[in-house]
């Protein structure tokens, strides 16, 4: 199978594992990925949330390169699924508008975990498992935007969505029941109200720590990030390592969470150390 | 207490043409509360969610353009899911910051869109974000030069921030979109 690529900026810098991680899935599943020849970023919040025109002429760039090839875009970040979404309805609405000309590709916009969690490519992924997830309490966190506003995503499960649940209950985790897994942890705002967003994290990760997970897993490059680095970890410890999906796919399929990717973590991942034998795990992961 | 005097009367006409030509319907409104109820950031909020939405079908623009809360608003879209009217708040936050800034008013978070505009800097000037140049930028801009130094250091020592900016082939194509291509029929 072959799909178009939009890994999206924040996978070229600090998300760079995710990027990884997902073209090694892909791999596994032989698909092949075909990078959108020449993206350019799709805005994400700032843009739209400032100038309109600009917000959508970005991703509608993207759109239209990625129109000749004509296969479904892969989409590994949520900001950018939502802002390629949103262009497309535009696009498709009213081309002429956008000086599109006829705009009408076949193609579908993919979110990853929606895609991954496809029963055929759900059963794939099972069959190679090879070290199981051995019943990891794990807290699945999807943020705003892959989800919201369903009428620009076309989420099917927007305040209840379970496809994170059932990649990781596929690799032998154990999914908690819990409160946030669609709360904001408001990444647009990190930089400028650091404290704004400390509050948001530190509601989300002592609901996670209440329910019982020890880590938390997600679709979303920014939520990772931000969550990540702001616990000011006074209500909880240790601190909550937050994981891509696709990262704890790779090390149950591979059997191996090798010391280099742990290293990427702000957060210690020791809480895997009960699966992967690493003695490196065991230890903390100085930040 | 707050003794402006508020009154549909005093509405501005030409932004309400502007939000009904993005089908933003603030009429719809029935104040039931539910946007408010579910904003993650309506603790920080000068204006609630509601009150802009109500102000905004008064007419009230400058009230809302000067507030804190279409800064601190962080397009999370909780509130425009949650409507029982589908009324587009989060495309109203849009519409209002933008025109704050069209207006050249004061932010009252100017931190806020000065990040923002960092950001499209570095879009501007590459096609993709290039996260030292930006926060850098970002950084001098805010005077803010202290604040997160720490956490910098070690996303730097981790090497998760990319040395070098990437730049795309197509920048001409990106300067024509900042340069504002198909506004030109935009009033
Ligand atoms: S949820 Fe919708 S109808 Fe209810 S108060 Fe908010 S804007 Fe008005
Ligand atoms: S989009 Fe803005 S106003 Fe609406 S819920 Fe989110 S933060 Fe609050």
């Amino acid at each position: 199978m072959k799909l178009s690529y939009y890994p999206g900026c924040s996978l070229e810098g600090t998300a760079l594992d995710y990027d990884k991680s997902v073209r090694a899935i892909c791999r596994k599943l032989e698909i092949d990925l075909v990078e959108i020849p020449d993206w350019n970023c799709c805005g994400a919040s700032s843009a739209h949330m400032t100038d309109h025109e600009t917000g959508m002429r970005l991703p509608i760039r993207n759109l239209l390169l990625a129109n000749p090839a004509g296969h479904d875009i892969l989409v590994p970040c949520a900001a950018c699924f939502q802002r390629l979404k949103a262009a497309d309805k535009a696009l498709r609405e009213d081309p002429g508008f956008w000086d599109a000309g006829d705009y009408k590709p076949d193609f579908k916009i993919l979110h990853i975990s929606s895609f991954l969690a496809q029963p055929g490519i759900l059963a794939t992924m099972e069959a190679k498992v090879t070290s199981n997830l051995k019943g990891l309490p794990i807290a699945c966190y999807y943020g705003c935007l892959s989800l919201r506003n369903p009428r620009i995503t076309d989420a099917a499960n927007w305040e209840r969505p379970e496809t994170l649940e059932r990649i990781m209950t596929a690799m032998g985790a154990k999914p908690v029941a819990w409160s946030h897994k669609t709360e904001c942890c408001s990444g647009s705002l990190t930089m400028a109200r650091p404290d704004i967003a400390e509050k948001l994290v530190g509601d989300i990760v002592s609901a996670a720590v209440r329910a019982g997970a020890t880590a938390m897993v997600t679709d979303c490059p920014m939520c990772q990030a931000n969550v990540e680095s702001r616990q000011s970890g006074e209500t909880y410890a240790p601190a909550m390592p937050v994981f891509f999906v696709t990262e704890l796919l790779l090390a149950a399929i591979t059997g191996t969470y090798p010391s280099k990717q742990q290293k990427v973590h702000l957060v210690s991942p020791a809480a895997l150390s009960r699966i992967f034998s690493d003695a490196t795990l065991k230890k903390e992961v100085s930040v | 207490m707050d003794k402006t005097c508020i009154s549909p009367d005093d509405r501005n006409e030409k932004f309400l043409r502007k939000l009904k030509a993005r089908n933003i319907d603030v009429q719809a409104c029935y104040q039931c509360g539910r946007c408010s109820s579910g904003c993650p950031i309506g603790d920080f909020f000068d204006l609630n969610v509601m009150e802009v939405v109500r102000l905004a079908g008064y007419g009230q623009e400058d009230k809302l353009l000067h507030s804190h809360t279409i800064w601190l608003c962080a397009a999370c879209e909780t509130c425009a899911t949650r409507c029982p009217n589908e009324i587009e708040i989060a495309g109203l936050m849009d519409v209002l910051r933008e025109l704050a800034l069209r207006r050249g008013i004061a932010p009252a978070e100017p931190r806020i869109p000065l990040f923002h505009q960092s950001f499209l800097g570095s879009i501007r000037s590459w096609g993709r974000v290039w996260e030292i140049g930006m926060i850098a930028n970002y950084k001098v801009r805010s005077g803010d030069l202290a604040g997160d130094m720490k956490l910098g250091l070690s996303m730097f020592l981790k090497g998760k921030l990319k040395l070098a900016p990437h730049s795309i082939k197509g920048t001409s194509e990106i300067k024509e979109i900042f340069s504002g291509k198909g506004k030109e029929y935009d009033r």
